[in-house]
């Protein structure tokens, strides 16, 4: 009875969480290998301690004869030892942090766009789809997330999969899974952020690839009530803040928008920048800081009137410019079929 | 010598503490040692403020909701917990109080190089604190220890600018402690005490000021610009004001690691005092305990990006600074191994102070190790801001820290108050604190790993027996705390007088009586000799029966 009554005790301890991604069974393979150096280290500690204590006891009739109080050759052992097995970890841990760091190359990636606010994450996919503290992705394919904060830090922390990366305003940060199991997994701010930090939390619904194809059909609508991939709700907002009155083609008071996602632009104080998400990003917000070369300071900041999410939009409107794909703006949303993506 | 005799001597001896009585002569004390005691003072409240707030957390963390108190409470109760605790309580606690009683004693000096600067210092922490508690009574502040910005500077609606300021003034009585105690260990050492005969806990303070008067000052502008930030509204680290939040963890944890040493170097150096004693032993390898806290000194202002791993920091600079932090781990490793070796052929003795300089070995082992964890730049993805972190800092800050801290406070308090404490409540207690802090913590190490978050209020049920588990510890803990408080008190007026040397220890504050007089000593001791320098014992040739007990006389001029 007591047996029993031990073994619920200890299921109820949970001490391993589970791995539902790529990185999660060599993440686990190091982290276990330095539990075992842990355990190592400590036993030597320990039993010695407790064996010089044992025989060294003061009155204990242990030979004391001669005692030494240094030797060169034991210290070195002792400091490069654990120098050697430290430098191991280290390679070890320094070439998973790349793999897993590092920006996905895979074509196949499903791109993710993320902005972490108090006290919630808002993430869109390209198709249009927006869900709040949820995420649904297919199993055995690589997500790219695309994170932004509009307030303060946050982290986006999904223990399953062993990965965190740090939501920071002003600046995208990217952070890549492959889900390997299918199943619901939990969402955590790690990155204290406020009131209810505890409390921006959500889940990962990892789904086999037919599933996901049907969510993405069942929720085309989404949470903006407009059925438009994140291109063409950029494309709306474009015609709606009026960009094109100045940055249409034929308009030359602005610079021409067509094809200048990840070109090299020179900017009239000399500085020449490449026109990434980051860029595109501040010369919407903040657009004196980054004048073109040629053209004349006069676009006024939209840094109060977008969020987040539409500045995600409108730079995905931006690249699909200059690519012979241009969609007609005003007739976008009634068009069907355009959200398979 | 007969009894009535030397009860007679004792009975006239003027010590620092009959020398006056008047509360007047505290406040305006220029002595060493009183000042440590003033210090000691003031940071035994400020233990108690900071302990009623993690007992508060740990208490809402019985249940996965949030049940006990509101959000914003909870937030304010982990942030004042941690402000208190670091900035207010261990920083000062081992240099300010030990360091300040012992360290003019142990180099047979008649007192600090600069004694008013030393009393200004107390008066400045205690001006710092009164700001830290100031902001608490106005509300208390929810930042979080770390004060991270933009949150701090451009959202928190808490009084973020008392806090800071408080931490702020606080840090130059840190700096004014570090530069008295350089100069002294430079200018006042007694004749014949020459650098490599200086005790251990010397060095470990030695190393801590460096850090002391280097870092402190970057800290203190960081804190400022925070406050310029937001009451001035600059833009320094707020993006929507032009700034870099990034910026601020750099010149945040460029003082804020290193201070994780001003904290457990000086732990470090009161542990070799406890080892050498009650081993009857001098130090293995006293060089290399020496130079490693040197070594540690140096390298800790060089391995502050591994707290930013996921922060958005260059990968390769992430690499620079996790090699670098697999270095600094290497001199702690040597002084354990080192200490261990000590008792090797040594005569050991398991009084109270020893308990916990054995206790210190163990569970700093534990929080060294598993700084491993967070430095393998990969596992640090996982484990990043999560209960492993917890877990981590508090093996080394309350098992390394105050355990030497409770240790060194132990073997020096006949010296300080020239009384004994009772020595199987003492025992009694260490074994309760060891049981309650690993019974706390240990848990915390599994919990990060299933990835529960730090500073989180609410949290998934399926943890919640781990939780209960370490809040049950946190009440051992307490108890266990609480119960050396009042056995110490109690001591004051109860306790047996303590002779010059109750634990026959070398060193010379030792060779004064106990408490020991206002100048430190009647004639200013000449050292000739090694610190540590116990009998040992020489083998005869091939007659083991007849051995030899030698000891190298001590001299005095």
């Amino acid at each position: 009875m007591t047996h029993t009554a031990m073994n619920s005790l200890f299921a109820n301890i949970p001490i391993w969480p589970e791995g539902a991604s790529k990185a999660a069974f060599e993440m686990d393979a190091l982290y276990l290998f330095i539990v075992g150096l842990t355990i190592f280290f400590s036993a030597i500690v320990f039993g010695l301690v407790l064996y010089f204590v044992g025989k060294y006891y003061a009155g204990s009739k242990a030979d004391r004869s001669n005692p030494s109080f240094h030797n060169l050759k034991l210290e070195l052992v002792w400091s490069l030892i654990p120098l050697a097995l430290g430098l191991f970890v280290f390679v070890w841990a320094a070439k998973l942090y790349v793999e897993v760091q590092a920006p996905i190359s895979s074509e196949n990636a499903l791109d993710i766009y993320v902005v972490g606010k108090q006290w919630m994450w808002q993430m869109q996919h390209p198709t249009g789809q927006r869900e709040n503290n949820e995420l649904h992705v297919p199993v055995g394919r690589p997500v790219k997330l695309t994170m932004i904060s509009q307030d303060v830090i946050h982290s986006f922390f999904v223990p399953a999969f062993r990965v965190k990366n740090d939501v920071v305003p002003g600046r995208y940060r990217t952070l890549w899974f492959e889900p390997t199991k299918v199943g619901k997994y939990h969402l955590f701010c790690a990155e204290y952020c406020g009131t209810k930090h505890s409390e921006m939390v959500g889940w990962i619904y990892v789904m086999e690839p037919e599933d996901y194809e049907m969510w993405l059909k069942d929720n085309q609508w989404g949470m903006g009530n407009e059925k438009a991939t994140m291109a063409e709700a950029g494309a709306a907002l474009y015609q709606q803040l009026q960009c094109g009155s100045c940055h249409d083609p034929n308009q030359r008071i602005g610079p021409p928008l067509a094809g200048v996602y990840g070109t090299t632009r020179t900017l009239s104080d000399g500085r020449r920048v490449i026109a990434d998400r980051d860029y595109l990003r501040q010369a919407i917000l903040d657009p004196q800081a980054v004048t073109v070369s040629g053209y004349e300071n006069i676009m006024p900041p939209f840094r109060s009137q977008l969020t987040e999410v539409e500045v995600n939009q409108l730079i995905e409107y931006i690249k699909t410019l200059g690519k012979g794909n241009e969609l007609p703006v005003a007739e976008t949303k009634n068009e069907e079929g355009v959200n398979k993506g | 010598m007969s009894a009535t005799a030397t009860h007679h001597k004792e009975s006239v001896r003027v010590d620092y503490l009959n020398v006056a009585h008047s509360i007047k002569s505290w406040l305006v004390t220029e002595d060493h040692k009183r000042i440590g005691i003033l210090y000691l003072v003031t940071i035994s409240l400020m233990f108690l403020v900071g302990g009623i707030f993690a007992l508060l957390i740990r208490l809402e963390l019985v249940t996965p909701a949030g049940d006990l108190v509101m959000s914003d409470t909870y937030n304010k109760m982990f942030t004042m917990h941690g402000v208190i605790m670091i900035f207010f309580f261990l920083i000062p606690s081992i240099p300010a109080v030990l360091g300040n009683f012992c360290l003019p004693l142990m180099i047979g000096a008649r007192d600090v190089a600069f004694p008013r600067l030393n009393l200004a210092s107390w008066y400045i922490f205690t001006l710092g604190a009164l700001f830290g508690v100031a902001s608490l009574v106005m509300g208390g502040v929810d930042t979080g220890w770390t004060f991270y910005t933009p949150y701090s500077s451009s959202f928190s609606h808490t009084p973020v600018i008392m806090a800071v300021t408080g931490a702020f003034i606080a840090g130059f009585g840190s700096i004014f402690t570090g530069l008295n105690f350089i100069v002294t260990i430079h200018k006042m050492r007694a004749p014949g005490l020459t650098w490599f005969r200086l005790p251990l806990f010397v060095w470990g303070h030695y190393a801590t000021s460096l850090i002391m008067i280097l870092g402190t000052p970057v800290v203190a502008i960081t804190l400022l610009l925070v406050a310029v930030e937001r009451g001035l509204r600059i833009g320094i680290f707020d993006p929507a004001l032009g700034g870099d939040p990034v910026l601020f963890q750099h010149l945040f944890w460029f003082y804020s690691h290193p201070a994780v040493y001003i904290m457990i170097l000086p732990g470090m150096g009161v542990v070799s005092e406890l080892i050498a004693t009650f081993s009857r032993k001098r130090i293995f390898g006293y060089e290399f305990v020496a130079f490693s806290s040197l070594a540690i000194a140096i390298l800790s202002f060089v391995v502050w990006g591994h707290h930013m791993f996921v922060s958005g920091q260059s990968m390769y600079l992430s690499m620079v600074f996790s090699v670098l932090t697999t270095l600094v781990a290497i001199p702690s490793a040597v002084k354990i191994f080192n200490w261990a070796v000590t008792m090797h052929k040594g005569h050991v003795k398991l009084d109270s102070p020893m308990l916990y300089a054995l206790a210190f070995m163990g569970l700093f082992t534990i929080g060294g190790l598993t700084g491993l964890f967070l430095s393998a730049m990969a596992v640090d993805i996982h484990l990043h801001d999560t209960y492993f972190v917890v877990a981590h800092f508090h093996y080394v800050m309350v098992g390394g820290a105050i355990v030497a801290f409770l240790g060194g406070l132990h073997y020096w308090w006949p010296k300080m108050t020239g009384r004994m404490y009772p020595e199987p409540w003492a025992k009694l207690s260490a074994l309760v604190i060891f049981i309650g802090f690993n019974l706390t913590f240990f848990p915390q190490f599994i919990l990060g790993y299933l990835g529960m978050p730090r500073r989180y209020h609410t949290y998934p049920d399926e943890w919640q027996v781990l939780n209960v588990l370490s809040s049950a510890g946190a009440t051992i803990l307490a108890a266990g705390f609480t119960l050396v408080a009042v056995y110490l008190i109690w001591s004051l007026k109860n306790g047996a007088k303590a002779p010059a040397n109750p634990w026959d220890a070398t060193g010379l504050e030792w060779q004064t009586p106990s408490p020991p007089p206002p100048t430190n000593f009647t004639h200013r001791p000449v050292v000739t000799e090694e610190a540590y320098n116990y009998p040992i014992v020489l083998a005869k040739n091939g007659e083991g029966e007849h051995q030899e007990e030698e000891k190298r006389t001590h001299e005095h001029a």
